[in-house]
């Protein structure tokens, strides 16, 4: 038989506020362990959470970009379970009064344009960590550790819409690309800023019902993603396929080994008990903070591609490419501006994101070393040839490693660019003195000796000639000699 | 000469000391080492305290703020940086707080001395202070007679003398209930004005800082000097809290409900009596009777104990022995960490309540019990929105009962629960209520009446009970162990 593949994602965004969700803790990483911590974020006896007005402007960036429903008095719950990591042994988040609900995210998934239905987008906390025996080393106790603890998180859950890991990947590529775009999130998956876990289950081709699902967690990377989802796809269908039915689990993916582990069924679910949070009053969103949000979006980034394309003509790809983060479309704006567009596209795309990989940089350490300016007035040169080919190319190193405008690393490195026809005439008529055949040759009507001619040129000038200007050159004074 | 120290009011006491005719470790000195330190041994309204910090903290206080030199005892659920906070539980042995409740920190900016921690039911848990991992506090009108509770020991310190004024807490009327059986004001202000910050919680949608005193002046003051928006209470009252300096303004012009239905079965003869009198007073003074019929809910108390108790199974889930607290010795792994030294750390009030609370919510009963109570809350704050369309507060019962006995309902959970059946109201609407004592009964034990009023209603409450005070021919009799004379003389 065949199967389709139905997979519903839930997205965890860790918002880049300063502070934490309910306390005024600053959100670090990396510090000493519970060096960031408080009574409210410690869940001490008495402690208060008290909402941070901060994790709820961008939020509202996220839910105004994508379109959602917005709830104006939504409401935060809890979530009851034990675990040591969780202060409280519950979580503050919302239930059944998101902030957001419904809205869609447009990916384009292999060159096709899709929008993805979203369910809701609530706000809420993050737990501390849990360093268990075979982390700490110690096999009779666990460590726990709060500076994470109380962290804002967004969560966001898909309908079931996706329909293979490539969906995913693709889904997971534009949340981060847009989280970043708003500035609200740094959506490093790596780093735990971006979360994602999957609801997967398979029905026969063209059924609507659904089959029984499964939830992937411990996806680390979209990689991780989208290799774990294709894993689980692969189960069910041989399961399916071979008579068993499934059973309603929660599965950990294990990237190294790409396996899956059950980690528990659903007899084994917990009842959350979640209630209203008897601690904070509704989340009351006005028209002001609503207004004020949508001000403060930026270009949403498929919107900017389509721009790309319709104004600067660049082919989709190239504008997918440069769009792909805030800094890299600024950027290339601000290069382009008074010049071909494509031709800087051409020139970022190839030669500056490959220097870019071969120094390992980030864009962002690009475009500190390398400001537009200094970019813009690299490429008008290229542009109006005064600076040659293969010269422009080694310039690109020049400008990433050193400090310095064009004319001062030109003069470091010693070179002098033979731009001018006071410079490159000399050369042209030794040039011709020394190869009367193929100027003969080329006055007999076979031009394609041009390209030899050039070529000496050039090999002389130390490949300083500009090329144009020297075939300029050897036609004028050919002509002046005949 | 006035009064003996021990016995002066805080007005009288912080008057002394702003002017610097006496100091706060005298003042205090007055009740530890004065007649009311012997009471303490039979009674044990205290139990954290320490003649070293209380010295150090009324050294420390200025002598300056509404409650200058004022010792202050403040029940054991209100965090205190320099004694434990336990809520008189063994799950919290030991515990020491990092942080002063707002509450706390109030007082000592109005110079008062926090002298110690006042004995309760676990968790605030109980009408009897019988629950409490320390063991009962008494009741000093007759020791074998239970306080109330569950502020039963800042309640009975007030009513022997130790101090002038002491902080309970009100999840259900913890503060007036034993306010009415140690014969002191107890006032549970409107929800939201005193800050939650600090105060361990029980039933967060129910809890507030209550204020005990002996007299109506007092309580207004206190009142004064804690009321307030709090950054760190997110349910705090951001709007001024309601002039109460006029507490001895009269009554003149003001109507109370009078609604006698609720009293015509089950309560006790001396408390109708009470109520008689307080009205005879409010009438005399200038104030009008609106007899009505009112029926707070016929489902109050069900619906108290189905929302207090769930908030409660939450609240009182971080008390799991990996942070703080008690940490069973017996653990050997995670889960058996939680159950053993949970079932070891809470009292079987406390569990009775989580397991009530934890069924409340559970998936399939929540739509039965949790929001079926908070619709009948619902309700039940229109109900007493709507009695205060005509009168500006109620007189009724602050319990139905007199002092009960010790052991009498500690084995009927049921009785226990029914003695908060005049208080739960308030906390349900989140409205002002206040106990105010009317004298004794031939037998010595205190009897009380109850003003609830309207949100921010704090102002006319005080001045009703200050009426009663002034004008009632049952203001508060002298105590038998008033008599200076018969005590010992200072030790």
């Amino acid at each position: 038989m065949a199967w389709e593949a139905v997979i519903g994602l839930e997205c965890h965004i860790q918002l880049r506020t300063r502070t934490k969700m309910f306390c005024e803790c600053e959100v670090v990483f990396g510090d000493e362990a519970n060096s960031h911590v408080c009574p409210t974020c410690l869940g001490l006896p008495g402690a208060l959470p008290r909402l941070n007005a901060g994790a709820i402007r961008m939020a509202l960036r996220l839910g105004l970009a994508l379109g959602c429903d917005i709830r104006h008095e939504s409401q935060f719950a809890r979530k009851n379970y034990f675990y040591p990591d969780m202060p409280k042994n519950y979580q503050i988040t919302q239930y059944d009064r998101p902030l957001f609900e419904h809205g869609t995210l447009p990916v384009v998934v292999e060159g096709e344009a899709r929008e993805f239905a979203l369910t809701r987008i609530h706000c809420e906390e993050d737990a501390g960590k849990s360093f268990h025996p075979e982390r700490t080393g110690d096999r009779s106790r666990s460590r726990v550790e709060f500076n994470r603890a109380g962290t804002p998180l967004l969560e966001l859950v898909t309908e079931p819409v996706l329909r293979s890991p490539a969906d995913c990947a693709a889904f997971l590529v534009t949340l981060r690309r847009l989280v970043r775009a708003l500035g609200i999130s740094d959506a490093d998956m790596e780093k735990g800023q971006l979360r994602c876990d999957a609801n997967v289950s398979l029905r026969p081709e063209g059924a609507s019902l659904l089959g029984v699902k499964t939830e992937l967690k411990n996806l680390n990377s979209i990689k991780g993603v989208e290799r774990g989802v294709a894993a689980e796809i692969e189960r069910q269908r041989r399961a399916l396929d071979s008579g068993e039915r499934i059973v309603q689990a929660t599965l950990l993916y294990d990237a190294d080994h790409d396996k899956l582990a059950i980690m528990r069924t659903k007899e084994q679910a917990h009842d959350y008990r979640y209630f209203p949070d008897p601690d904070l009053p509704l989340l009351v969103v006005s028209e002001a903070e609503l207004e004020q949000a949508r001000a403060s979006l930026p270009e949403l980034p498929w919107r900017r591609v389509q721009r790309f394309v319709a104004q600067y003509g660049l082919p989709p790809y190239d504008a997918a490419v440069l769009g792909d983060s805030r800094e890299l479309a600024d950027y290339y704006e601000e290069c382009a501006a008074g010049l071909d567009p494509k031709f800087v596209a051409n020139w970022l795309m190839t030669e500056a994101l490959r220097a870019v990989n071969e120094r390992a940089w980030d864009v962002a350490r690009w475009t500190a070393q390398v400001p537009a300016a200094r970019m813009a007035d690299f490429l008008g040169r290229v542009a109006r040839k005064e600076l040659p080919g293969p010269l422009a190319k080694q310039f690109i190193g020049w400008l990433a490693d050193e400090a310095g405008g064009v004319d001062e690393l030109l003069a470091r490195h010693g070179v002098s660019v033979k731009g001018t026809a006071e410079d490159l005439r000399p050369i042209v008529k030794a040039v011709l003195d020394e190869n009367p055949g193929p100027v003969a040759q080329y006055l007999a009507g076979k031009t394609v000796t041009m390209g030899f001619l050039v070529g000496q040129v050039m090999k002389k000038s130390g490949g300083q000639a500009v090329p144009t200007l020297a075939q300029q050159l050897l036609i004028e004074e050919m002509a002046a000699r005949s | 000469m006035s009064r003996p120290l021990w016995k002066e009011s805080a007005a009288a006491i912080s008057a002394r000391v702003r002017a610097g005719e006496i100091t706060a470790v005298e003042a205090m000195d007055a009740g530890w080492d004065g007649p009311a330190s012997l009471w303490e041994h039979d009674v044990h309204a205290v139990v954290h305290t320490d003649r070293e910090a209380r010295h150090a903290a009324a050294e420390a206080a200025p002598a300056r703020g509404l409650l200058a030199g004022v010792p202050v005892l403040v029940k054991d659920n209100l965090c205190t940086v320099d004694y434990p906070t336990t809520c008189c539980s063994r799950i919290l042995a030991g515990y020491h707080a990092p942080y002063d409740a707002t509450v706390v920190r109030r007082l000592r900016e109005a110079g008062a001395v926090i002298v110690g921690k006042g004995n309760m039911d676990e968790f605030a848990m109980g009408s009897s202070t019988e629950f409490s991992c320390y063991g009962p506090t008494r009741n000093p009108w007759d020791l074998s007679r239970v306080p109330g509770g569950s502020s039963g020991g800042p309640a009975a310190a007030v009513a022997y003398g130790l101090v002038p004024v002491a902080l309970g807490s009100d999840t259900g009327g913890s503060v007036r209930q034993p306010a009415a059986f140690c014969g002191v004001y107890g006032l549970k202000p409107t929800y939201g004005r005193l800050s939650r910050y600090g105060l361990v919680a029980f039933g967060s949608s129910l809890d507030q800082v209550g204020i005990f005193a002996r007299h109506a002046g007092d309580v207004a003051t206190t009142f004064a000097a804690l009321a307030g928006w709090d950054e760190y209470d997110a349910t705090s009252r951001p709007a001024p809290a309601p002039d109460v300096s006029n507490w001895d303004a009269g009554v003149t012009g003001l109507r109370f409900g009078w609604p006698a239905n609720l009293w015509a079965n089950g309560v006790d003869g001396a408390i109708v009596d009470a109520l008689e009198r307080s009205a005879n007073a409010l009438e005399r003074a200038g104030g009008t009777r609106v007899p009505m019929e009112f029926l707070p809910g016929e489902y109050a108390v069900a619906a108290y104990y189905l929302v207090a108790t769930a908030e409660a199974s939450s609240n009182l889930a971080r008390f799991d022995g990996v942070r703080y607290g008690l940490r069973s010795s017996d653990a050997t792994d995670v889960r058996s960490l939680y159950v053993r030294s949970r079932s070891e750390g809470f009292g079987p009030e406390v569990r009775r309540r989580i397991l009530l609370g934890t069924y409340a919510l559970s998936s399939g009963y929540y739509d039965a019990y949790y929001l079926q109570a908070q619709r009948a809350r619902t309700r039940i704050r229109r109900e007493y929105a709507r009695a205060f369309e005509s009168c500006d507060f109620l007189l009724l019962p602050a319990a139905p009962t007199l002092p009960f006995r010790v052991g009498e309902k500690v084995d009927d959970p049921l009785a226990m629960y029914l003695s908060d059946v005049f208080t739960i109201g308030a906390n349900l609407a989140g409205t002002p209520g206040l106990s105010v004592p009317v004298g004794v009964t031939p037998e010595g034990l205190p009897t009380a009446v109850q003003l609830l009023g309207p949100q921010d209603g704090e102002g006319a409450l005080l001045r009703a009970a200050r009426a009663i005070e002034v004008n009632g021919d049952v203001a508060r009799l002298p105590r038998e162990h008033e008599v200076e004379a018969s005590w010992p003389g200072k030790r």
